[in-house]
Formats: C-alpha cells, structure tokens, sequence
C-alpha cells in the first residue's frame, strides 16, 4: 500500500449513541468516509439527520460510541493529545454571532490560538490568515463582533480555523445563515482555498444547491446512517437511492 | 413630502377596484433610518405576492407595516391601506378589529411560538374567543377541525401538546390558527426559512390550498429565499434599500429580470442545476447602504457594473404597474438582456 | 448601550446613602464616641444626644452609625463569599455536567434542605467569641445553595454557545474556557446574586443578632435591637431605641431588593416594557373590541 492511498482523515464506522436503554438514540450510525487533501466532500442532511453529531465526532468534540478515527493512518479515536489533533483538524460553525465571544476583540480572538501555535503565533501570520479570506487586518483586528458584518463574521472564522494551517477543515452549516448573494462569496473562499493550499474540506449542509456548487463528492445521511455516497454528479443528478431523489424533488428550483 | 417615488407615479388612481390590498406610500422608519421609503403594492384577490431581497433591505419591516405590528422603534410614518374596499390610513393608530380579522401575521419561526403549556384546541379556543367573544368551546373546536379536515390535515393535532408534533406539522398548525379567523390578507414572514425542504414544501402546499379554496383572500410572502417565491408566488416585488426596484410575474421576472439587481440577486441563487456546476458564481459585491443616509438616486449603483453617471437621479419606472423596473440602464436598452454576470 | 431606570437610581441613591452613613458617618458627626456614657436609661432624644440614649446610657446616633458600619460589613463580606462559592460550585456542575455535576447538585441541594438558622445558631454558640468577620464567612457558608444551583443554570444555558467549541479549538484549557468565555456571559447575573446575597446576609446577621448570638465586642443593628428587647424599651416606650436600626434594617433590605430587581430591567430590557404574553402570536384583539364586536 502506497501512502497516496491513505486518506488524510477516515472515519471508520463511526457510531455515536446518547442516551440508555429504550431512550438512546443513534445520532450518528455506522458512517464511514474518507477526506482527501484537495477534495471537498459534502454531508447533505435535514436537520435531525445526525450531520453536526458526525462534526463534532470527527473534531473530537465528541468521542465516539465505537468506530475508529484515523488521521494519516493512525488512530486518532482517544488520543488525549487533542492539541496536536487540532493543528491539523479546525473548523467553521453555523451561526456567525454565536460562534464569537462577544466580549473579544478579533485580535484577541486569534491570540487564543497561542497553546497550538506557542512562539509561531506571530502578528505576521494572523495578517495572512485574515489576508488569505479576503480581509484587511487592520479593518478587523480591534473589532468587536458586533462591529462587524455577516460576511465579515464569517471570514474571521475562517482565518481563525486557518492561523494554524490545518490540512483538514470541516465546515458545520458554515453558510447556512448568510444571504444568498454572501453565500456564493464565502463558499468561493473555500474552494479557492482548496485549490491553492490542497486543504481537505468537508462541507456540510442541508441545502443541496450548495453541496451542488461546491463539492467533489457527497454523502447523503438520513436519520444517522449515510444512504447514499459518490462523486456530485452522480449523488445529485443521477440518484440512485429514494430517499435522495425525494430530498432532490423536494427542492424547489428556479427555473422551469 | 417631495420625494415622490416613481412607484407610487405608476399606480392608477383607481387601483382599488379589483384588488384585494393596495397600499400606497409606505413608509417607516427606526429613529433616523428609514427601512420603507415609499412603497407601493397592489395584491388581486387569489393572488400570492413574493416580497425578494437581501436581509436589511427593509422586507420585514415592510411586512410589520403591513400586518400591522410595527412596534417601537419602528414606527410607521405613514401610507395608507385598502383591503376588500376597506381603507385605512397608516398615520393614525391602527385600529386593533383589523389585527387577525382584516390582515394576520405569519411570523418567521412561528413553529416555536406556540405554547409548550397548551394543546393546539385550546389555542384554537384562545383564537375565535379572543375575537368573537365568548363563544362555546365546542363551536371553536368543529371550526378548527373543519379547516383541518379541509386542508387534508390530521385530526388528531387538536388534542396534541406542540412537542408531539413535528417541526414541519408545527409550523403548519400556526399557519392553520393564524387564518383560523378567514383573514382577508395574510402576511408571511420568512416562513419556510428555518425549515427542511421537505417541510418547506408542505407549507407552500398549505399556502396554495388556503388561497385556492379563498380562506384568506391572498398573501403577502416574504424571503430572501427566490426559488421558494418560484414555487408559491404569483407575482413578485423586489425590494432594495428601502424601496421596490422591480415588480412582476413571477415566471417573466425569474425569465427576464429588467434590474440589475434582480439580476445579480438571481444569478447567487445555488439550486442543483447542471449551470450551478460549470460556473464561478460570484455573489453581489459590497454590501447594502446605510439606510440612515442612503446615496442619491439609484441606490443600487455604488454596487452596480452597468452604473453611469445617469444614475445619480431618480431612476425611472420603465413599464407599466403591473411589471416595471426603476432603472436608467433598462430605460436605455428596451430589448436587451440582463446578463446573469453581475 | 443599557439604559439605567428610574427605579435602580432611587435604589441605588438608598444603598448608598445608607453605605456613606455607616462609613463617613462617625468621621462627620463626630459628637460621642462609641462607648462612651453620655447619659442614663432610656433619656429622651435631646440636642447632645439626637436619638436618646439606649439601656446603658450611649448615645443611640453613634451607635446606629457604627452599627450599620457592622452589618453592612457582614453584609458584604458574606456576600462575597456566598457569591465566590456558589459561583465557583455552579459554574463546575453547569460547565462540566455528568457526573461532577449531579454530584455537586447533590451536596448542595443536601445543604439546601438544612435549616441554615439551626446550622448558624449551632456554629455561633460553638465559636464562642466571635468576631465581625469570623460572622461574616458563616453567615456565607451557609448561604450559597441558592446561588449554586441559579448559578448552575445559567452556565449550562451557556455551555451550548458555539463560540465554546470554537475556543477549544483554538486550543484553550478548561481554566480559561470557564474564565473567559462562560463567566463573563454571566455577569450581570452574578451581579444580580451578589445583591441578594448581601441583603439576606444583613437580614440574617440580624436575626441571630437578636438571638443575642452577634459579633462579640461590638454593635451591629440586630445587636441594638437584642439590647432593646432584653431592656424592655417597647414596654417603657422607649421608641427611640428600636425604631431607628429598625428603620434602617427595613430601609436597607427594601433597597438591596429593589436594586436587585432593577439591575434585572437595565441587563434584560424585555422585562422594562409591559409585556402581555400570549400563548400564541396569533394576533388576538384586546377585550374592548370583543366588547365592540359583541354590541
């Protein structure tokens, strides 16, 4: 076996249950997938489907109830060093205001970064995370959230998943909240950021235009299970699994 | 005042007759920031109107001046309203026989806004008792269960707490209580947005159902969300900064956009269509004015590629009411395409 | 961006009125020392003695300003501590959860179901002498339950942010989490507890004060009142002796309490505004067209 055939990061019949006995539910259910660098891989899901549970599974947020998690073949599944796990694993969340803590600036905001990066937290580097999404550091850096726009939120929390230069960069309904004309914007950033840095990525969403537009392969879940996987044109117009092609109908489309 | 628009202009003095809602020079504002600067709008009875735009283009708050919940501090600085022949001056106080009776408010997240405390019946009860006096419980129960009955939806949610239900019935539930009365107009404030599409689908289903069998006479949708107004309105209106910049049939606005905004706004949209996959889909640059001191004339042009200087004035109604744009651009080239490469 | 209520500055103008009289007062009228005899049993007020003086002949005015001096003292000391514990034990349980926090729930709702004046009574006699601060941390030990388990629901409301999950990302230890990201989101609340807990450690102070069980060597407000108890000063008419730490006890309370509440409309500003809930927002008209429609 050649190294180019492991993936950077792999789930392994990633399960999660909480709750016992006749109240456990299986939020996440024997999922597998594989994130390759230069690849951007979609979780489409409604909500309940168990797409943010298997986020925070692959983040180590959330350990889980069996399955195994491998990052450059190794098993990462309980590892303690989460800190070394984070240099290369970060992440965008859904809601641009919640995900800040209000009472920090920008600046401060990616200073926090200091126990993954120790003396490499150089001001230099935050001016290229903030640069790399399109943003001006002086614009940002002595800004409150609420200083700050939608778009911008948004692209803050990109530069502070990217101050580390992570390899992999799981993106949890991280446009979901913004206008459409933003949308296309930030998920621009995203695929530029593919393309330039071979960054592994995955996306996930509900909203299959935008699994659409973006990405490289998708996996389709459905009440904790993946029900359908494979490259994007394919999954979205050649569904082979019900559930999909009722998910795809259900999409209201603008034209015709 | 001076200023007025060109929308405005357009409406025929006698645009009551046949309509089911025409509203004229509406305007409201918090404190300095005017957020409905002169709005017109006419909805025909049967009609489903889509109100389009980005967050902060003043569609809310258009939707609070309509439905007649502008609370402080937003106040309504003036307009007037005629719903079935009723007319009704914004200016004054609002009275409170046309809140629920005349025009109801389907607000955005309405699935959570029912309480955990109640069973759906009750709430019904609350609804009819609360605006035709003490009538008996069972009447307002064989209401609710009629209209359920007639829009093919489960009996059984009348007995049921809102956490026996799903998010989807939930929001349906609120839609059926808020045009339990027969309101003539209703109005929808982002209904669909929180929702999965499945959910999303039931609920414009719903919509189309309540005005298709004349329960309410029309509505007024509002989101940001154009491939849902494809699916349930008839007609749209586009709002930016303040103000409609285009109004239409839904299919020849999506078809041909005449603004260049409606243009750039539709060619953002992401649906899962092969062209989604072949091009770079580039957003709208910038962002909306400030609306405490929006630019003069057209106030799309600082984020607008076909600007020229033109476009410092008030932008023109190129059309007729019932599909115009306010656009200098549009005025000067009748037949020309709008790209989607904005 | 709040905006301050008329309420919290009459509240607030109370408070520190009352504050500035225990702390200033015996630097600005400074006609009789404490302890000093300037009279006999019981003398009605007069020019020398403003206030009478009390069953040993001391003039009631001193004692009144040393005496607020001693219970808000107390007061804020064993708010203080009160607040510390109960933070610091609500803010684990809420912020970790499992375990440590039925735990730590455990132990404080076992507190809780202990009547804490029997607990303060026992602790008083035990100690022996006692001096104003050795009162203050047991009239704070006992009284934190409270803000412990208040406390514990906030964290956890908190503990669901996402900007949590973004900080531990960023790398940040548990110490800095709960510092930085979860404490500051309650302060306004803390502040709210804070206030509380003062006005029921001066109540408290002076319950068992009365009970003869106050700070030894000293006089506090609930001491002045066990004096004029034990010397009879209701039976000989002596208002002057238990009307004015009376007066001021009450005065005191009303306005910690009020302060509190007040602080809760200048954090949470729905509350400030009359607001009718409905049980849907379903828009339902006020009872006076229903009367309209009806005629």
């Amino acid at each position: 076996m050649t190294t180019e055939d492991v993936p950077l990061l792999a789930g392994e019949h990633l399960t999660r249950v909480f709750g016992r006995g006749r109240d456990a539910v299986r939020a996440v259910d024997d999922v597998s997938l594989a994130l390759r660098p230069g690849e951007i891989t979609t979780v489409v899901g409604e909500s309940g489907s168990g797409k943010s549970t298997l986020a925070r599974l692959l983040l180590r947020l959330l350990t889980p109830t069996a399955g195994r998690l491998l990052l450059d073949g190794r098993d990462v599944t309980r590892t303690s060093d989460t800190t070394a796990y984070w240099r290369d694993v970060q992440a965008v969340f859904q809601d641009p205001f919640s995900a800040f803590n209000q009472f920090f600036t920008v600046r401060r905001l990616m200073a926090r970064a200091r126990r993954l990066l120790g003396p490499d937290l150089t001001d230099a580097r935050v001016a290229e995370a903030l640069e790399q999404v399109g943003l001006r550091p002086g614009d940002v850096l002595g800004r409150y959230p609420h200083q700050l726009s939608g778009g911008q939120r948004q692209r803050v929390m990109i530069a502070r998943a990217l101050l580390v230069r992570p390899r992999v960069l799981i993106a949890d309904e991280a446009t979901s909240m913004l206008d459409a004309s933003l949308r296309a914007t930030i998920l621009n950033v995203l695929t530029d950021l593919r393309a330039e840095t071979g960054l592994a990525i995955l996306f996930i969403t509900h909203d299959i235009g935008q699994a659409c537009y973006v990405s490289d392969r998708v996996l389709v879940m459905r009440s904790g299970r993946v029900v359908e996987s494979g490259p994007t044109d394919e999954v979205i117009f050649a569904p082979t699994h019900e559930y999909t092609r009722r998910l795809l109908a259900d999409v209201p489309r603008l034209h015709g | 005042m001076s200023t007025e628009g060109p929308a405005t202009d357009l409406a025929p003095a006698d645009a009551a007759a046949g309509q089911l809602l025409t509203a004229r020079g509406l305007r409201a504002a918090y404190g300095p920031t005017v957020a409905v600067d002169d709005v017109a709008l006419t909805v025909g009875t049967g009609e489903v109107l889509g109100i389009a735009g980005e967050s902060g283009c003043g569609k809310s708050t258009l939707a609070a001046v309509l439905s007649l919940t502008a609370r402080p501090p937003l106040t309504v600085l003036g307009g007037d309203l005629t719903v079935d022949g009723q007319h009704l001056d914004l200016a004054g106080r609002p009275p409170r026989t046309w809140r629920g009776g005349v025009v109801s408010l389907l607000p955005q997240g309405a699935m959570n806004a029912l309480s955990a405390t109640a069973r759906v019946g009750d709430m019904a009860v609350d609804v009819v008792r609360a605006h035709r006096g003490r009538v008996p419980r069972s009447v307002a129960l064989d209401l609710l269960a009629d209209r359920l009955d007639a829009l093919d939806l489960p009996r059984r949610v009348i007995g049921a707490y809102p956490h026996q239900l799903s998010g989807g019935m939930r929001q349906r539930v609120v839609t059926v209580l808020s045009t339990l009365l027969d309101p003539r107009l209703l109005i929808a404030d982002e209904p669909t947005s929180a929702l999965d599409v499945s959910t999303q689908r039931a609920l414009v289903e719903l919509l189309r159902e309540l005005v298709g069998r004349g329960l309410v006479g029309g509505i007024v949708f509002v989101t940001h969300d154009l491939p849902v107004l494809r699916a349930v309105a008839d007609r749209i209106a586009v709002m930016y900064a303040g103000r409609i910049v285009e109004t239409g049939p839904t299919a020849a606005l999506v078809d041909d956009p005449r603004h260049p905004y409606t243009a750039a706004l539709l060619s953002s949209v992401l649906v899962p269509e092969p062209q989604v996959r072949r091009r770079r889909i580039g957003g709208i640059r910038g962002a909306p004015p400030d609306l405490a001191d929006p630019p003069a004339g057209c106030r799309f042009r600082p984020r607008c590629s076909l600007a020229t200087d033109a476009c410092t004035d008030d932008p023109p109604a190129v059309g007729d009411p019932d599909r115009y744009a306010t656009c200098w651009w549009t005025r000067d080239h009748p037949d020309e395409r709008l790209e989607p490469s904005l | 961006m709040t905006r301050l209520t008329p309420r919290f500055h009459v509240a607030a103008g109370i408070v520190a009125a009352v504050l500035l009289f225990g702390l200033l007062g015996p630097l600005v009228f400074r006609g009789h020392a404490l302890g000093a005899v300037v009279g006999g049993l019981y003398d009605h007020p007069s020019g020398s003695a403003w206030l009478g003086t009390d069953n040993i002949g001391h003039d009631v005015f001193t004692n009144l300003m040393y005496g607020t001096r001693t219970s808000l003292t107390i007061g804020l000391v064993a708010g203080l501590f009160a607040t510390l514990i109960g933070v610091v034990v609500g803010t684990l349980a809420g912020y970790r959860g499992g375990a440590v926090e039925e735990a730590l729930m455990g132990v404080t709702n076992v507190i809780l179901a202990i009547p804490s004046i029997v607990v303060l009574i026992l602790i008083s006699i035990a100690l022996g002498t006692r001096s104003t601060l050795a009162m203050a941390v047991v009239l704070g030990v006992t009284s934190w339950p409270w803000t412990a388990r208040a406390v514990r629901a906030q964290a956890a409301s908190v503990r669901t942010r996402e900007h949590l999950d973004v900080a531990r990302l960023s790398g940040a230890g548990t110490f800095s989490l709960i510092c930085y990201d979860v404490v500051p989101y309650m302060l306004s609340y803390l502040c709210m507890a804070f206030v509380l807990q003062v006005s029921s450690a001066v109540l408290n102070e002076a319950a068992l004060s009365m009970l003869g069980l106050g700070p030894s060597g000293g006089v506090s407000l609930g001491i002045m009142l066990h004096w004029a108890l034990a010397w009879e000063s209701v039976r000989t008419g002596a208002w002057w002796a238990f009307v004015p730490p009376t007066v001021l006890l009450t005065l005191l309370a009303f306005a910690l309490l009020m302060l509190q509440s007040s602080l809760d409309e200048v954090f949470n500003p729905r509350l400030r505004r009359f607001v009718r809930r409905r049980r849907t927002t379903v828009a339902a008209p006020p009872p006076a067209v229903r009367k309209a429609e009806a005629a």
